[in-house]
């Protein structure tokens, strides 16, 4: 048997198929297959949100899943997140020109010092393919950074990362500085990052330590979801 | 005592039965650099006993590691004292060792100790591109940074890991031309700048020197 033969031709696939294959694909990090399986549901006339959602989000769920239970490993995570934005890259305009829903707007970057972004990266990626508009700050930012496009955005969550031991207490620089401007209140704080853990969230004042990227969006969305409750009616 | 790092870094390395009065439960990262100076300053009331290096690769699991050892060892020595830095617990393991009554070295990990703490606390803000190695991580690289983060299978990573960083320094603990030589071939595949800094055994050599008396 040739290796032809052996070639799934994905745009022969049914839609349910070609999800499952695109689930597939992206666990094992084929950014080009999966670049071609979103062209192909697009050409399906499948609204941009549905793609980004039941193909990619899903399947990048799964990869999030089986990281979490050990199965796979940090540079399998890598790839598929780089197969995932290959994605993504086509779908973004789209779904801002289609209007697909927004749970809120999140700024994120590592904090002063700090050079690493790959959970920063995965985080931001994670929480745009959950409807939330992302302003990545990139890497090394002082406490003026955060606040300013915090601001500038009118964002509804402050996502800090931190690989360091020796970085990670500047997180409690920041979120001291938004006690002494007195606008603490007015965000969601979401930290995360390798030596962090749960005590050392609350110890800074954090709203919420994120394990991983899945934890982020689920943490971010039940905030999300309390906040929306708490506004007065009318 | 002959030791392969390969024994550190798989299995550990058990406690002789020389009826020393400390024992030092240390990171197998640092086996040979204690092992020196035990030698060197003849300090034969104190005994080694390694963890696998390569825990470092879980960082969250090195508390519960620590605790075994610690437990498993303490009817028979007076002391022990623990050689590890923070290492990317997140002050998880110094709340461990107080829990335990055990003393550790201070620092946010070997890199900073071997520079000594305050000089690497000075250098961080100007260094913070910096990835270093020390003696033991250029004799191991492969099989503690390139093979663990998948570089050997996947190269297309490198960017994603090592794209923000400009410089490699080798911190040397000891003058080896061999490598020096292995340390900056690593910063060519790394693509990055190649910079040697004799550090000695800096704080980890006073920080024993202190446990010894």
């Amino acid at each position: 048997m040739s290796d032809e033969e052996d070639d799934i031709i994905l745009a022969e696939l049914s839609d349910d198929e070609l999800v499952l294959q695109m689930h597939d694909d992206l666990y094992d990090g084929m950014k080009e297959e999966i670049e071609e399986g979103v062209n192909i549901l697009l050409g399906r006339k499948w609204q941009p949100y549905r793609v980004l959602t039941e193909a990619l989000v899903a399947g990048m769920t799964i990869v999030g899943n089986d990281f979490r239970d050990g199965i796979l490993f940090v540079p399998e995570v890598l790839l598929a997140a780089g197969a995932m934005k290959g994605g993504m890259e086509t779908l973004k305009p789209l779904l801002i020109e289609s209007g697909a829903p927004r749970m809120g707007k999140m700024v994120i970057g590592t904090v002063k010092g700090d050079i690493h972004d790959i959970g920063k990266n995965l985080v931001g990626m994670m929480m745009e393919g959950a409807g939330f508009e992302v302003i990545d700050l990139g890497i090394n930012n002082p406490v003026e950074d955060y606040l300013e496009a915090l601001s500038r955005e009118d964002a509804d969550i402050l996502g800090m990362s931190a690989l360091l031991t020796t970085t990670m207490p500047y997180m409690k620089v920041v979120i001291d500085t938004m006690i002494e401007q007195g606008i603490r209140e007015d965000y969601i704080v979401l930290v995360g990052g390798a030596p962090l853990n749960e005590e050392f969230g609350k110890a800074i004042g954090a709203d919420s330590y994120c394990r991983d990227a899945a934890v982020a969006v689920e943490t971010a969305k039940g905030f999300m979801a309390n906040k929306h409750n708490q506004l007065p009616a009318g | 005592m002959k030791m392969g790092d390969q024994i550190v870094s798989g299995n550990g390395l058990e406690a002789s039965d020389n009826n020393g009065r400390i024992l030092l439960l240390a990171c197998g990262a640092l086996a040979h650099e204690i092992l020196t100076l035990i030698k060197t300053n003849a300090w034969s009331h104190m005994d080694l006993t390694c963890l696998p290096a390569n825990l470092h690769l879980y960082p969250d699991r090195i508390p519960a590691a620590v605790e075994k050892s610690v437990l498993k060892n303490r009817a028979q020595y007076a002391e022990i004292f623990v050689v590890y830095a923070d290492c990317g617990t997140g002050g998880l393991l110094l709340k461990k060792c107080k829990e335990l009554g055990v003393k550790m070295v201070e620092g946010p990990h070997c890199y900073s100790f071997f520079e000594t703490n305050d000089t690497f606390a000075k250098l961080a803000e100007d260094e913070c591109t910096a990835f270093y190695l020390t003696d033991f991580l250029v004799r191991q690289f492969d099989a503690f940074v390139w093979k663990p983060m998948g570089l050997d299978r996947h190269p297309q990573l490198l960017e994603m890991y090592f794209g923000n960083y400009e410089k490699l320094v080798y911190q040397a603990q000891t003058n080896q031309p061999d490598l020096d030589e292995k340390a900056a071939k690593i910063a060519i595949r790394m693509g990055l700048n190649y910079e040697r800094r004799f550090t000695g055994y800096g704080d980890l050599e006073t920080t024993l020197h202190q446990v010894a008396r």
